[in-house]
């Protein structure tokens, strides 16, 4: 994985310095809240419904055992034990104290860690499909561009002070892990006729109160001219996007009113005219930060594992995690392992200091040094042998980790709703975990299949509801909770927006909602191969519709 | 109102004029753009030094025909937050070779005058009390690593191959 060198330490230490500073005088009273809230913000801190919250950039996704034990650190000591992954490949910290936030910095930047950039409206941490190098649909690694895109947006002269927040997300196989065309600009690495590698490129989407798709604005971009077309999106955007509107301030509003054809002849207009200047990317550059993402030297493995099928033989809760959990990777005897973060009833993204210990010695032990963070709110260690699996299961079953839910209906993304965001309108957490209780991971979610529940506590869409496959969006109507469905949502290759079903549910009638929903899918589908998202698309929104609003008509009346 | 420029408080020999008011023959006066376009026959045969203040609302394409004929352009900086006038000082020098003064007005504030510096701004009207007593101990706070090109920076050692300058 990427180390920084020098340059990127000094620079980390420098941004450290000139943030202490603005504190000290915002301390002093030189800086007014507005004045310093803009400086907070860039380096992620936020002011949040009880206290101040940290959030860490985790760039694409990917940590060392160093960092993990260090972040456990700052868990233990700075807060209460544990911190919440997002879904933006960040990790947060919701009851730091203000005074020991340089400290926190300081410990990161230890680990070549910052918090740059993980908020304010300028280019956020940059993300990518938490399989990279390793899974077995992969063209190449989008790592060493999201790398470089990393350093060449912190601290940009040019594009601090954007309209709003802009964010950037890679994918480097066809199936979208990533979910880049909910994203300002995705990042699509594709083969063209020739056979080279390059860049198919999406702007426009995002979620929040307006939910767009991104439009593909380049079907083939040539990875020496990665920054300079980011470069010429960004300006266009920060000349011409709004400013008088926050809530119509992103690059999806500017692609709607502009007009897409007419926003993609001035992003082409901009980079063909800046084509000969400063941007264009060397390739011994991206050669020099490729060799620092070089796959792991995996030993031959028999593609079938004898020590696995004997476990799963004698042990079928072993079984039921190893067929969820356990993702194809490129090498025959190896799998991806996903670690999840949605025990049954628990909170979506948590861990605890223990467990981001554990997760560290197992990736030490047995993971070749690498763990990933999803934006699904999972952990990931993407090199694990087949033959491991046995002792790496009951290692995480120790520790509360070994959940058999990954894609199944209680892996469910949450924001964290109204119990810490100030902005949160309803509870999303609670529901989360009413749902996992529900549906829990046994037979019964196995037989469900695969099923993405998303969840926001507010219209500004943090848990991306608008592509789950059933979302949930929790409002407040004269003071009580009402919980909206869509259904048929998607951010995979295939992205689509759910549509909504129909008049909101009750914070009590909510999860009742989920579960009529479910059955009614259940009872439709051709085949236990057929899940609910193609069952959707089939059959459309009557059966569900009717399932949910008709049942009970008139019977209260 | 002061000016800094170039690393000092310099006297400001640029009169600003507003719509509606008179010119002076001698020029040296900063005055709208749409000044600029309703005037500009009639400084055709003129070599009268003139300035422009640009709204951030404009683009580029509104002057740039006339740009060898300006000394200075003044950006407005409404709000600190505001960045488009960084996009726009970069494109007028790199992009459009402009020599002139390039001058920040509005609210300018310490913390971005190092970013401005970067885009191409040489001088700042300073009407914050905070921001002027900073520049005058001598004090821009910033970092001094750099992963973009800045407009008129040798690259530094160690920096990324991007930056290095035509």
């Amino acid at each position: 994985m990427y180390r920084y060198d020098e340059f990127d330490a000094a620079f980390v230490a420098d941004r450290l310095n000139q943030f202490s500073d603005q504190v000290q005088r915002r301390l002093s009273g030189e800086l007014t809240e507005e004045q310093f809230r803009i400086h907070r913000l860039m380096n992620g801190v936020y002011l949040q419904l009880h206290a101040y919250m940290l959030r860490i950039a985790i760039p694409y996704g990917t940590l060392s055992p160093r960092q993990l034990r260090k972040l456990a650190h700052i868990a233990r000591r700075y807060d209460k034990g544990f911190g919440h992954f997002t879904t933006r490949q960040n990790i947060q910290f919701n009851w730091p104290a203000l005074k020991d936030i340089p400290a926190i910095l300081g410990e990161l930047a230890s680990v070549e860690m910052h918090a740059i950039q993980t908020s304010g409206n300028c280019i956020r941490n940059v993300t990518a499909d938490h399989f990279a190098g390793a899974a077995a649909d992969e063209i190449e690694d989008p790592r060493p561009y999201a790398e470089i895109l990393r350093q060449w947006s912190s601290i940009h002269p040019e594009f601090t002070y954007l309209p709003r927040k802009f964010k950037l997300a890679l994918s480097g196989s066809p199936h979208d892990r990533a979910a880049i065309q909910v994203h300002d600009i995705g990042y699509q690495l594709v083969k063209n006729d020739k056979g080279d590698t390059g860049f198919a490129v999406f702007v426009g989407g995002g979620l929040g109160r307006t939910p767009m798709v991104g439009h593909k604005i380049r079907d083939f971009l040539a990875p020496q001219d990665l920054l300079a077309y980011t470069q010429a999106i960004v300006r266009v955007y920060n000349l011409e996007g709004r400013r008088d509107n926050k809530y119509k301030a992103r690059i999806k509003i500017l692609v709607h009113e502009k007009g897409f054809e007419a926003m993609r002849e001035a992003v082409e207009a901009e980079f063909a005219a800046d084509k000969n200047e400063l941007l264009a990317l060397p390739q011994s550059e991206i050669d020099r930060i490729s060799a620092y993402f070089a796959p792991p030297d995996l030993e031959e493995r028999p593609a079938q594992s004898q020590a696995l099928t004997a476990r799963r033989a004698s042990d079928p809760a072993f079984g039921a995690f190893a067929d969820t959990n356990v993702a194809k990777h490129r090498q025959p005897g190896y799998g991806l392992l996903t670690i999840s973060l949605k025990p049954i009833g628990g909170i979506p993204g948590d861990a605890t200091a223990e467990q981001m210990e554990l997760v560290a010695e197992l990736a030490e032990t047995f993971g070749h040094d690498e763990i990933r963070v999803s934006h699904e709110q999972n952990l990931v260690l993407p090199h694990v042998a087949l033959d491991d699996l046995p002792a790496i299961y009951d290692a995480l079953a120790a520790q509360g980790l070994a959940t058999a839910n990954a894609g199944l209906i209680s892996d469910i993304i949450s924001c964290p709703g109204m119990d810490y965001c100030s902005l949160a309108t309803a509870r999303s957490i609670p529901v989360a975990q009413r749902i996992s209780e529900r549906f829990a991971d046994g037979p019964r979610a196995k037989e469900i299949g695969a099923m993405k529940i998303k969840i926001s506590g507010c219209i500004n869409a943090c848990g991306h509801h608008h592509v789950g496959h059933i979302g949930i969006l929790g409002l407040e109507r004269k003071g009580v909770e009402t919980y909206q469905l869509t259904l048929g949502g998607s951010a995979d290759e295939g992205c689509k927006l759910g549509d909504i079903t129909g008049p909101g549910f009750s914070y009590e009638d909510v999860v009742d909602a989920i579960e009529t929903v479910v059955d009614t899918y259940v009872g439709l589908r051709t085949s236990a191969d057929e899940d609910f998202l193609r069952a959707y698309r089939r059959v459309g929104m009557a059966p569900f519709k009717k399932a949910l609003y008709e049942r009970d008509s008139g019977s209260d009346i | 109102m002061t000016l800094y420029k170039n690393g000092s408080f310099v006297h400001d020999s640029w009169i600003t004029i507003h719509e509606g008011e008179e010119i002076s023959p001698a020029g040296h006066v900063i005055a709208p753009l749409s000044w600029w376009q309703a005037e500009r026959q009639a400084f055709a045969e003129s070599h009268v030094p003139i300035g422009i203040r640009v709204e951030p609302g404009a683009t580029i394409d509104d002057f740039i025909a006339d740009l060898p004929r300006f000394a200075l352009i003044a950006l407005v900086i409404p709000k600190f937050q505001d960045g488009r006038a960084y996009s726009t000082a970069r494109l007028l020098r790199e992009r459009h070779g402009f020599k002139g003064e390039l001058r920040a007005i509005g609210e300018v504030l310490i913390d971005q005058i190092q970013p401005m510096l970067r885009c191409g701004f040489d001088a700042f009207e300073i009407s914050d009390p905070v921001t002027q007593a900073a520049l005058e101990a001598g004090r821009i706070p910033g970092v001094t690593h750099f992963y973009q090109p800045g407009v008129n920076e040798a690259p530094q050692a160690g920096a990324r191959p991007w930056l290095r300058q035509v």
